[in-house]
This record gives structure tokens, C-alpha cells and sequence, in this order.
């Protein structure tokens, strides 16, 4: 007896317990490897499912093997000879693997590194593994477009697509019970007896008129006890529910001037990435503005923002302008968490940097959960101001207002390899939050 | 003759499926005269084929990192390209299970039928080895149990713990199998008194509640709470060369679950050990039975010229044997070797030459190729099956030599070729490379100071002076040391 199954229905990814097992085991391969490998992929693909590849360190199985290289000697037989008499001799290849050197006894020994593909969640996960949003403030319920059915038990009113049969005539049958309600099989057996009746000889008038009365009066009473009474009848009820949604906006500012050059803009790019990432990651609902500057602020898509090649003069404090205007139209601190990331190459026209200090401490941080400045320096620069109290005049600037908002943040970077730490230290979790 | 096809789309259905699967019994039974377990096909698709190779191809199997390292790595194989997926999975049960891949097209499908049902379920039907060591129709209940038992475990004393038991005890799977002998039988009263115990224990789990549940459902298998078993110290005899049972019924320090899931760990090492003995002539016979049928279906006019050529494409793909200096190289192709064996053993049959004759008396020019076969599946490994059929013909074919390695040396040295004088030299070191007792390393427990400071003393014999790998060497004795519990000294000296 031979069974033919078709098991292509049955449940997938059944080594998905062991996939977990593997990812947690390997934890720490795996953290350093995402981040590597987020620091040198290309900008647009920073959010994508990727391979990476661990080294085996920590997750190695090891058995005993034999060591042929070490010591003692043996045979093997390979296929193949082309030229080969006895006595001849091969050499032995340099090192490690080559063709003649390798046979069974020796697998094993060095396992390669490997690679594998994570899904975007897992490389995620792990990416944002301790990091969190500073002064994360869940925003009001009011008027959010979430909101779920819920049952909410059973009513007496409702429209008929939501009539709860069972219910209803669990109800009905109760109520012709307890009214005794003459079913029709009862009718029926006093049409009988009363037919029967008539067929007496003698004909009792008597016993004929008490059963055409009985008759009369279950037929009535089958009219007015109805089968189905509006007060049997029940509805499923449902009741919205408000879902509570967060959402938040991520404000881009960014000097395009021309002093800001592809590499600038590209290590601004992952750290907007980054932020975005992490936003999504947060809410159920980011909006990103993006905003570019020169002498003169605008708002654009994603791609000018990054790609165009506009340039000018720079005054840092329109663009400070243009998102005031922006959040105020179309973004209240009541419903959005407010966030902002800044980035520039620390020049502006003079006197235009106090001017924006102005406007972050009295319009800008009051409404934000967070505002980053980054100041995108060259490597040759990044040594001069070592120090983080030197540096050019909208840095300086940009210090005191650190000192006093606890929740605005600069920070200075002038190579990929900068961002992962910065962006860490941005969004440290801290022990009281 | 048009109408004979079995079947004249690659697209398959179940309907074709089923035809060809009964015109490929019919030849395998009446032809060919097989022995076969029951068989059931299932088709599924390549993401569960992914998911049958990361549990080491086992449909059950319990849960454990290094099964999702493999199927990380299989996974990337493959949806990179490097790698196909087998064609099949085929499971040594009763009944015998096995997988096509639903991207196969109805050629694969025949081919994979005749292959696995019919192949690979004839030899572990027959084959002296499977028929010792492993329980076909047991397998799958056990599988069943361990991953119950296992998940259980977890659930009572964590992933972690679990998790240490388990890779200590697969870093010593290879010194898990008993290789000459079965497992000591437990004493009289020591089987009763386990006996006693499980009943105290069910005594004690039992609750009212199992008896409301459905039938069919069991109640939650809950491995033994008691941390102390009278296990210890009891019948060691040394040496004891499968480390696992030794550690299973000796350590000083493990709990009752743990010893369990280490003969857990064993069985299953047990149970794969026939397989690793027999790669040659397990895939030989698959391959030769599914070449011979599917030629058989051709000849009678049952599949078509295309199908036909789409079949030996992949057959003459699955032979092929890059030679040494081949980048593709990676050893002898099992499926080559055990392959060309048997289709010679066929030829010396049928056509022998004088020397033929010369080195196979016993069967050359017989004609009774099938029985020569049977004969060899049923009662040779890989080593005794090269060491008594490899014929001077196919080493020449193969362009065998062998070469003998010193350590220190800087060179490979030729010893013998294929040739009058090297064919029985070439023969017997191939076969000592399939004979896994001298692959693997061997390891004994020599002693354990019971009552000092509880040292464990384990000993390599070195076979010709060959050492273990250092560095290996030192992770695995700390694996051991976790199970020991005490230091674990390990020499090696020459056998």
C-alpha cells in the first residue's frame, strides 16, 4: 500500500525555533557584523533585508579530528593520474587547502566563516538592540484613525444583519414555553378528535362545541403568542474601540550650500537613515519632512534633498523658520512627537548662528522631543577641534544650547564609520528614562 | 506505442505520479526482484526540503541552535545559487518516507521514485548494518519522544541548560556509537528497580485533570524531577569506547534529565552510524536501481526520447568524479564510485574479460548480475565492498594511485598506480579510507578515579602516529569536562 501525501499545505519555516536559537547564540558575531555591514553599504540600501557574514567564533562545533599535518603518516587514493609512476613524488601544496592535500581526516578543523541572509526585522532588531528614543511620549488617543471593532456582548437593538440567532430563538423557545404556545402538532390533534367527534354516532354537541372552542382558542393563541416576538430578538453588538497610535515627524534639516559636497550629504543621508529607521521602528506612523537650506529654506522630496545640486549662500536660521512653519500647519505637539536632526558643516553667516540659538531655545525646543545637530566635519578638521569646546561659530553657538536643553544634541562626524557610535550615544538608553 | 507513455509533459500531477510510481514498482518487484519497506511519497515544496536538510533530514527532530546554523547556511547556499537542493530526501523507516521536490518535472519525479523508494528503501531493507543497529519502524516514535522530552526540559530548566547539555553531548557524537558490540544489557534487579521508580513517578505526577482531556491528546511528557538516580558508580567496565554511555551512566554530576537527553544524543548518533559506513553502496544501489529502471521504462517504450535524455543528463551529472587535480574535487563522489561498482559488477557478469575472470571466479560470466548484487547490498559495508569488488578495470577507468604522506615530509609520495603490480595495494587503501573504525579517532575511557578526585582518564590509541588536532581537541575535552563534572586528562599514545 503505497501513500501518496501532498505536504506542500502543511505549516513552512519549521526550523524558524531553530533559526532563534541560532541568531541568539550567535548574538555577538552577529551584532558586529550587521554593524559592519551597515557601515559600508550603499546609502539606499540601508533598510534592506542583507547577508551578512559571521565568523564561526562562538558558534563552532567542535569534534575530535585527526591532524595529519602534525605528525605520523598515511595513504590515501585519489582518481585521476594522468603521469604519475611509482616513487614519484608530488609536492605538498603551500598551505592548507589544495587540490592533493585534502581528504577526510582534515574537514573540519577550520570551519569557514559563513554567510546567511537576515530579514530586515532581525537586522533591525538587533541594530536598535539598546538603543532608545529619548523622551518618548506617547501622544494623545484623540480623534486617531485607528480604531478597531470589538465585540461588546449582546443587545436588544441592532440592525438585522447582526441578529444573533441562537440567541434569539433560544429566547423565542423560552417564551413559548413558559406561554404555553400550541404548536401545530396540538392543532392538529383537536382538528382531529373534533373531526373524529363529528363522525360520532350519536353526535355529542356537548363534547363537538368544548372542541371547536379549544380549537378556536390554540388557534388564537398561536396568533398572539407569536412564534417570534420582537423581544426575543438580540443583536450582536460591537463597539468601536480607539486604538492607541504614537506617531511621530522627523524634521531633516540640511545645509546644501557649497561647502556641503557629496560626501557630506551622503554621511547626513545614513544618519537621517538611521533616525528614520529607528522612528518607524517606534511609532506606528512617522512623517518625514525634509528640509534644505541655503541662504533660503525649502521643503523637497527625499530625492533633492540628497541629490540636487543647488547652492548658494548659507543662513542656517531660514531653515529653522521653514520647519516652524511647517510643524505649525500641519504637525500639533499634541498628536506628534516631534523630532529634529540637523545637519551642516558648521558655517553660516555671521551672526545669523545667535539668531538661531534664539529661535531653538524659545520656539524650537519647547515643542521637540529631540533635536540632534550634526556637524559634518573633514577628517583633517575633526583633529583640529579635538576638543568639543573649540570649532566654528554655529558649534559654539549650538553648545550653550545643549547646556540648556537636555534634550538637544551635537555631536561631530567626518566618516561612516563615526555614525554608528554617534547615532549610539545620540540615543543612549538612559537609566532613568 | 505512443500510447504506452507514461507520461509526455514535464509538468507532473498526481494522477501521473501515481501511474509511473506503479510502472516503476512493477519493474522494481517482478524485474529486479527487490525487498522493500512500504513506501510513502510526499511531495513538498523547497522551502520544507530546506527545513528536511537543517534537522539532519529527519522529519521530527528537537530543537537546537546548530540546526539553525545549518539551515542559515543551506538556505544562503541555495537562494544564492551555489547550491541545488537534492533532488530527495529519503528516510530510513517504515514505512519508508520519501520527498520529492515539487519543482522537480515528472522525469526528476520517476527518476527520484525509482531512486529513493525503490534504491535506497531496498538497501536499508536488506543491508546487514541497518538491520543491526537501526529499528525502521521504530524511528519516528523515538524522534517524536526526544523532541517532546527535550522541549519539556526546556520548559523546566531553561533553554540554556538545555542548550549546554546538548552541544557538550553533539561535540562527542562521534564517540557516542557502540561500534563492535551492543549496549551492555542492564542487571535484573536494575531494570526492575528503574521499573519501580517510573511508577512511583507516574504515581506521583498523576492528576485527575488527564482524564478530562480528549482521547488522543497525552498529557504533557514530563521528564523525571529527581535529581538523584542510583545510576552512578555502577557496572563501568573499562575500557569503554563509546564515551557518551559511559558519561550517561558514570558522571558524578549529572542530573537524571541530563543523562537522558545524552542517550538521547547517542541513539540518534547509533542510528546514523550504518549510514556513515555505507555512503558508497547506499548511493551505488540507489543509482544503479534507478538507472536500471529507468532504462528498463525507456526500452518498453513507457517514457519518451526527451524524458529519457533529460534523465541521463542528470544521472551522468550525479556520477561525475572530478579527477585530483580537478578545482571541483573534493574527494571521491560516493555516488560515482558505488555507482561504477555496480554497473562493473553487472558487466562482469554479463561480459567478462580474462581478467575479469582472473580476480572474480565466483561470479564472472555467471550472468546473474541481480543476485551478485542483492547479495553485495545485503551483507558488505563500503570498506569489505571495495576491498572484494573493486576490479582492476574500474581503477583504470578511475585513474586511481595512491600516495603516501609523511608529516614532516615535503612531498606526496607515489606508492602505487593503477597497474599490475599497484592494483591490490591501490584497492586496499581505498578501502581503509571508507573504513570509518580507522577514520575516526579512537577513543577510550581508561579510567575514572572514583574515589580520589574523581579524574577522568580518556586515551587516543594513534593509529600510524597520527595526533588529534590541537585545537579541537582542547574545546571538546572542555565539553567532556562539563559532563564529567572533574578534570578529564586525555593521552594519546601510539597504538
Amino acid at each position: 500500500m503505497t501513500h501518496f501525501v501532498d505536504r506542500r499545505l502543511n505549516p513552512k519555516g519549521k526550523s524558524l525555533a531553530n533559526r532563534q536559537r541560532f541568531l541568539r547564540r550567535a548574538r555577538n558575531q552577529i551584532r558586529e557584523a550587521v554593524q559592519k555591514s551597515l557601515k559600508d553599504s550603499a546609502v539606499a540600501d540601508l533598510g534592506k533585508e542583507r547577508k551578512i557574514k559571521i565568523s564561526t567564533k562562538g558558534t563552532k562545533e567542535p569534534r575530535f579530528r585527526l591532524d595529519p599535518r602534525a605528525s605520523g603518516e598515511r595513504d590515501f587514493v585519489l582518481p585521476g593520474n594522468k603521469e604519475f609512476s611509482p616513487g614519484d613524488s608530488i609536492d605538498k601544496p603551500k598551505s592548507g587547502s589544495g587540490g592533493a592535500g585534502k581528504d577526510a581526516s582534515d574537514s573540519g578543523e577550520g570551519e569557514d566563516d559563513f554567510e546567511f541572509t537576515m530579514t530586515q526585522d532581525e537586522v533591525l532588531d538587533i541594530f536598535f538592540e539598546d538603543l532608545e528614543l529619548p523622551n518618548l511620549v506617547r501622544t494623545t488617543l484623540k480623534e486617531t484613525p485607528n480604531k478597531q471593532w470589538k465585540r461588546a456582548g449582546i443587545t436588544t437593538a441592532g440592525s438585522p444583519t447582526q441578529i444573533n440567532l441562537v440567541r434569539t430563538m433560544r429566547n423565542s423557545f423560552g417564551r413559548r414555553l413558559a406561554l404555553k404556545r400550541p404548536t401545530m402538532a396540538d392543532v392538529a390533534a383537536l382538528e382531529a378528535a373534533l373531526a373524529a367527534a363529528e363522525q360520532d354516532d350519536p353526535v355529542d354537541p356537548a363534547k363537538i362545541s368544548a372542541l371547536k372552542e379549544h380549537l378556536a382558542r390554540a388557534i388564537a393563541k398561536r396568533k398572539w403568542v407569536g412564534f417570534i416576538d420582537p423581544i426575543d430578538v438580540r443583536f450582536n453588538s460591537f463597539t468601536e474601540q480607539p486604538t492607541p497610535t504614537s506617531q511621530a515627524v522627523m524634521f531633516c534639516l540640511m545645509d546644501v550650500s557649497g561647502s556641503m559636497g557629496e560626501r557630506e550629504k551622503d554621511l547626513a543621508k545614513r544618519f537621517y537613515m538611521l533616525l528614520h529607521l529607528f522612528l518607524k521602528r517606534r511609532y506606528k506612523k512617522v512623517d518625514v519632512v525634509f528640509i534644505r537650506h541655503t541662504h533660503d529654506a525649502q521643503e523637497v522630496n527625499e530625492q533633492e534633498f540628497f541629490y540636487s545640486r543647488q547652492s548658494g549662500g548659507t543662513i542656517v536660521s531660514t531653515a529653522l523658520d521653514k520647519m516652524l512653519e511647517i510643524q505649525k500647519e500641519r504637525y500639533a505637539t499634541a498628536d506628534w512627537n516631534i523630532y529634529a536632526a540637523q545637519a551642516s558643516d558648521g558655517y553660516t553667516q555671521s551672526g545669523d548662528a545667535r539668531h538661531c540659538v534664539d529661535m531653538l531655545n524659545e520656539l524650537i525646543m519647547p515643542l521637540c522631543q529631540y533635536y540632534a545637530y550634526i556637524e559634518i566635519l573633514d577628517e583633517r578638521e575633526m583633529e583640529v577641534f579635538a576638543s568639543e569646546d573649540s570649532g566654528a561659530e554655529l558649534w559654539r553657538a549650538y553648545r550653550t544650547v545643549a547646556e540648556e536643553w537636555s534634550n538637544f544634541a551635537t555631536k561631530r562626524i567626518a566618516k561612516p564609520a563615526d555614525i554608528f557610535p554617534v547615532f549610539h550615544e545620540l540615543f543612549k538608553k538612559t537609566e532613568a528614562a | 506505442m505512443s500510447s504506452k507513455l507514461l507520461f509526455t509533459d514535464s509538468e507532473w500531477d498526481f494522477a501521473t505520479v501515481e501511474r509511473t510510481y506503479k510502472a516503476i514498482e512493477d519493474i522494481a518487484l517482478n524485474d529486479l526482484g527487490l525487498d522493500v519497506y512500504p513506501n510513502q511519497i510526499e511531495i513538498i515544496s523547497s522551502e520544507q526540503m530546506l527545513d528536511a536538510y537543517s534537522s539532519i533530514a529527519m522529519p521530527l527532530m528537537y530543537n537546537h541552535w546548530s540546526f539553525g546554523k545549518m539551515f542559515a547556511r543551506e538556505e544562503t547556499l541555495y537562494r544564492s545559487g551555489y547550491s541545488a537542493l537534492a533532488y530527495e530526501v529519503v528516510i530510513n523507516s517504515s514505512p519508508c518516507i520519501s520527498y520529492l521536490l515539487e519543482e522537480n518535472t515528472m522525469t526528476m519525479q520517476a527518476l527520484v521514485m525509482a531512486h529513493a523508494a525503490f534504491g535506497h528503501n531496498h538497501f536499508f531493507k536488506n543491508n546487514y548494518l541497518f538491520r543491526q543497529w537501526t529499528n525502521a519502524e521504530g524511528i519516528m516514535d523515538y524522534l517524536a519522544f526526544a523532541k517532546k522530552y527535550i522541549a519539556a526540559c526546556e520548559e523546566r530548566y531553561g533553554r540554556d541548560e538545555v542548550e549546554a547539555v546538548l552541544d557538550s553531548a553533539h561535540a562527542l557524537m562521534e564517540q557516542g556509537v557502540f561500534r563492535y558490540r551492543r549496549p551492555p544489557r542492564p542487571s535484573k534487579e536494575r531494570v526492575q528497580e528503574k521499573r519501580r521508580r517510573r511508577a512511583e513517578y507516574e504515581e506521583e505526577a498523576y492528576s485527575e485533570l488527564w482524564r478530562t482531556l480528549p482521547a488522543g491528546i497525552e498529557p504533557p511528557a514530563a521528564p523525571p524531577t529527581r535529581d538523584h538516580e542510583d545510576e552512578y558508580g555502577g557496572d563501568a567496565k573499562l575500557p569503554e569506547e563509546n564515551l557518551l554511555y559511559f558519561l550517561e551512566k558514570n558522571s558524578p554530576v549529572l542530573k537524571a534529565w541530563q543523562r537522558e537527553t545524552l542517550r538521547i544524543v547517542r541513539n540518534l548518533s547509533q542510528y546514523f552510524y550504518p549510514q556513515r559506513q555505507l555512503k558508497v553502496m547506499n548511493e551505488g544501489c540507489a543509482t544503479f536501481v534507478h538507472y536500471t529502471i529507468m532504462n528498463l521504462l525507456y526500452e518498453r517504450g513507457q517514457i519518451s526520447e526527451g524524458s529519457w535524455l533529460e534523465f541521463m543528463h542528470s544521472h551522468t551529472s550525479v556520477v561525475f568524479q572530478p579527477e585530483f587535480s580537478d578545482r571541483r574535487y573534493s574527494g571521491f563522489n560516493p555516488y560515482a564510485l558505488g555507482y561504477g561498482m555496480m554497473a562493473d559488477i553487472r558487466r562482469i557478469c554479463e561480459k567478462p574479460t580474462p581478467e575479469d575472470r582472473d580476480w572474480f571466479p565466483s561470479f564472472a560470466g555467471k550472468g546473474d548480475w541481480m543476485g551478485t548484487l542483492k547479495d553485495a547490498w545485503a551483507n558488505y559495508r563500503d570498506e569489505s565492498f571495495i576491498e572484494q569488488f573493486l576490479s582492476p578495470k574500474l581503477m583504470r577507468d578511475f585513474r586511481l594511485f595512491a600516495l603516501y604522506d609523511k608529516a614532516d615530509a615535503s612531498a606526496f609520495k607515489v606508492s602505487a598506480i593503477h597497474n599490475e603490480g599497484g592494483y591490490r595495494q591501490v584497492r586496499a587503501m581505498l578501502a581503509r579510507q571508507y573504513d570509518v573504525g580507522a577514520a575516526d579517532p579512537n577513543i577510550q575511557v581508561t579510567g575514572a578515579d572514583l574515589k580520589g578526585n574523581r579524574t577522568l582518564f580518556l586515551s587516543h590509541a594513534m593509529h600510524r602516529g597520527i595526533p588529534l588536532h590541537n585545537q579541537t581537541k582542547e574545546l571538546v575535552l572542555a565539553h567532556v569536562e562539563r559532563l564529567w563534572g572533574h578534570d578529564v586528562k586525555l593521552e594519546e599514545h601510539a597504538a
